[in-house]
């Protein structure tokens, strides 16, 4: 077989994955799997990449997200064709804040997509990684994960589940060629994020947001915030003391 | 609710944005939202684009490509995709897209729903030329599937439709056959009308791009450069590399002013005189020799400012582009973007399309409230007179007299607008 690179993208029909997987389409041939909820709407993305790049081989895989049996099939299936040289694990979805606070069963729905899943199908791959000693592991976190806050705490408290798994893989891999990086992006401009924009939210192009990502994979970065500014803000959040933070409306 | 401005940024409205992304969804957001108009990169110039207090289907997230046939070059994608993002997919691979206007920082959908037209009209037409499929989508849910041989009216309505018929969802063009990205070019400077003609009808048979700059604020008569171009397959260059530039901030005046346009001009024409003659050059900069200054339409300052493109038959062309130069020099105005092209004999495909057999004259103008639109009454008249009409694309203040006698098939078109679909543009110039 050729020496394509393999790359797998779980939640392939997020926006910021779509434009990372254009980006790894662009230039080179790779052989890229795409694993979605929706078999029609992950075609559809797969179909704009085989355009893009002909050469690549893109298959599309349908599977679920909740459960940990299935996402352990569906993993092992991936690399049991062969060792993986990339993960990018994308999925999500925005909640309102408000929506987690008067349900329960949103405010379940909101962590089990945000924190559970990802991570399950991180350990999923972790596993393999771990066996064949070579690949590299992206998960994407969010700002939103760095100090609760009232207007998104729920998701927040998700993402910052990721990023303590996170920095738990990294502690496990260090010394060894698996690198595990763990994206933070701030508010980017997707369908995730409309109501914001409608709202006056200024939010970074997604193009961008791919750009950066698809870079730090490419090197094997811990930690990126995107856009990079977010890392000063962050810390300027994360540091404010909780007697002024709490008066403040974020 | 979001301030949306169109190129011309005359205004900033509030509209409902709502993204579409999903194609198959695109009926389900249509239908709970209306009335409404389509947006795509808002690189219209006035507000045919704009739909103040009311909804905006913002189209850029229907950015994918779905087939592309290399040896046919049959392209099918959904609207939303830019015709820089064809262009750079197909060159690469001996294909072009056939019409492409001077900037390729335009959705497919506002492409088709303008019917653009570019340097080479006089070979290929206009964009609509050389569609052969749209899947439109109505507001009641109907997808009507139109091309020049399948329910060719719906065809004939949306192409140049301006959005009104119905939100564009897909769209298959049949692309040219291109041998690279390189095209021969050569500056010709000209004195007056006279030569520009001449030129003009010696070019236009061996070359497959034409324009020409004139200089609008020399009060002597006309003198410009003209540009021609014609792809050349036999060069093997590296591709420029793309600096962007922005325009930092907002100037608190316009840059383009009395002062500022006389020398600007004058520069400009020698500076060209000087470089004048052939070389190669890649498409990009020929094409789009704007796109590289990102956000170029700020330097008008913060009250924006207008196009004003028409077309007049040949036969009233030279008085009536004489007397149209005569009124923007006397003004003072005018601006350093004067673009004159002719147009060749062949027949828009649309019913609302602008091009028409004649010569077209584009002109910037920062605003200046009443006494710029005072000069368009005076150029109006010109117009009027001459038989022509405004390009809707780039228009913000048209009378309605002109655009009835500029667009005769309006009535014929009225009947498959959506009526749950309408912009400012509509309103002004159609009553709803
Ligand atoms: C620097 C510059 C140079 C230009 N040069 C030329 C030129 O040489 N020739 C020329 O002809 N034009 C030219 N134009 C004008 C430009 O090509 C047109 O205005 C074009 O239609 C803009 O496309 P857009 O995607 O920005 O659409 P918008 O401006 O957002 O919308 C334009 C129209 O298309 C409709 N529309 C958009 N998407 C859809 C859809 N999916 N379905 C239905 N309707 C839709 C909108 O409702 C609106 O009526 C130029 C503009 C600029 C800024």
């Amino acid at each position: 077989m050729e020496n394509k690179k393999r790359i797998v993208i779980i939640g392939a029909t997020s926006a910021i994955a779509e434009h990372c997987a254009r980006l790894w389409v662009q230039g080179t041939t790779v052989e890229l799997t795409l694993v979605g909820r929706d078999a029609t709407r992950t075609e559809r993305v797969a179909a704009d990449l085989r355009v893009r790049s002909p050469q690549s081989n893109i298959r599309v895989v349908q599977a679920e997200f909740l459960d940990p049996i299935a996402i352990q099939t569906v993993v092992d299936a991936i690399a049991g064709h062969g060792a993986v040289d990339a993960v990018l694990i994308a999925h999500g979805s925005l909640p309102e804040q408000s929506l987690c606070q008067a349900d329960l069963t949103t405010c379940h729905e909101a962590l089990d997509i945000n924190g559970i899943s990802p991570v399950l199908y991180a350990e999923a791959f972790a596993k393999h990684m771990a066996k064949t000693g070579h690949g590299t592991l992206a998960l994407i976190g969010s700002v939103a994960g760095d100090r609760g806050r009232k207007s998104n705490y729920v998701y927040g408290a998700a993402k910052g589940m990721v990023t303590r798994y996170a920095q738990g893989l990294q502690h496990r891999f260090a010394g060894t060629a698996v690198k595990i990086v763990l994206i933070k992006p701030g508010p980017t401009d997707t369908p995730m994020t409309a109501h914001l924009k409608n709202q006056g939210a200024k939010l970074a192009p997604v193009e961008d947001v791919a750009k950066k990502i698809v870079d730090a994979v490419e090197r094997g970065q811990a930690v990126v915030y995107v856009p990079g500014k977010w890392k000063l803000i962050m810390w300027v959040i994360r540091h404010i003391p909780a007697v002024i933070f709490n008066k403040t409306n974020l | 609710m979001r301030l949306v401005s169109s190129w011309g940024r005359l205004s900033a409205c509030p509209h409902d944005v709502l993204v579409l992304n999903d194609r198959s969804k695109v009926s389900n957001v249509l239908a709970g939202h209306h009335p409404g108009i389509a947006h795509g990169m808002g690189r219209s110039y006035g507000d045919v684009c704009l739909n103040p207090e009311g909804v905006l289907w913002n189209t850029t997230g229907l950015d994918r490509f779905i087939r592309f046939d290399e040896n046919t070059g049959r392209l099918t994608c959904e609207a939303g995709v830019l015709l820089r993002d064809v262009q750079r997919l197909v060159i690469p691979r001996g294909w072009i897209l056939p019409v492409t206007p001077g900037t390729q920082l335009v959705t497919v959908g506002g492409a088709i729903a303008n019917d653009v037209h570019g340097k080479n009209h006089h070979v290929h037409g206009t964009f609509g030329d050389h569609v052969k499929l749209i899947k439109l989508v109505r507001t009641d849910g109907e997808i009507i599937e139109c091309g020049p041989q399948l329910r060719s009216e719906w065809f004939a309505a949306t192409v140049g439709g301006l959005g009104l018929t119905g939100v564009i969802v897909e769209v298959e063009i049949q692309l040219n056959r291109a041998a690279g990205p390189w095209l021969e070019t050569e500056t010709i400077p000209y004195a007056n009308l006279d030569e520009f003609f001449q030129l003009a009808d010696d070019s236009e048979a061996e070359w497959e791009h034409t324009v020409s700059w004139i200089d609008c604020v020399s009060r002597r008569g006309g003198r410009g450069l003209f540009m021609r171009g014609t792809p050349r397959g036999d060069f093997d260059r590296l591709e420029p590399q793309g600096h962007k530039l922005t325009m930092p901030l907002l100037p608190r005046i316009s840059l383009v002013n009395r002062l500022s346009l006389p020398p600007i001009n004058m520069a400009y024409f020698y500076f060209k005189k000087w470089q004048a003659g052939r070389t190669v050059t890649h498409y990009e900069p020929f094409f789009y020799p704007l796109d590289n200054l990102l956000e170029w339409n700020r330097m008008y300052g913060p009250k924006g400012f207008f196009q004003y493109q028409s077309v007049v038959p040949r036969e009233f062309g030279k008085d009536a582009l004489q007397a149209m130069l005569e009124q923007i020099a006397r003004s003072g105005d005018g601006s350093f973007l004067a673009v004159l092209k002719t147009f060749g004999n062949r027949p828009s495909v649309g019913m609302m399309s602008f091009p028409r057999p004649g010569v077209t004259l584009a002109l910037d103008f920062p605003n200046k409230g009443a006494r710029t639109l005072k000069l368009f009454e005076r150029l109006d008249a010109i117009v009027r007179e001459a038989r022509g009409r405004i390009y809707l694309a780039k228009d913000a203040r048209m009378p309605r007299d002109l655009f009835e006698s500029g667009y005769p098939r309006l009535n014929e078109f009225l009947k498959y607008r959506d009526p749950e679909i309408g912009s400012q543009l509509s309103r002004r110039l159609m009553g709803a």
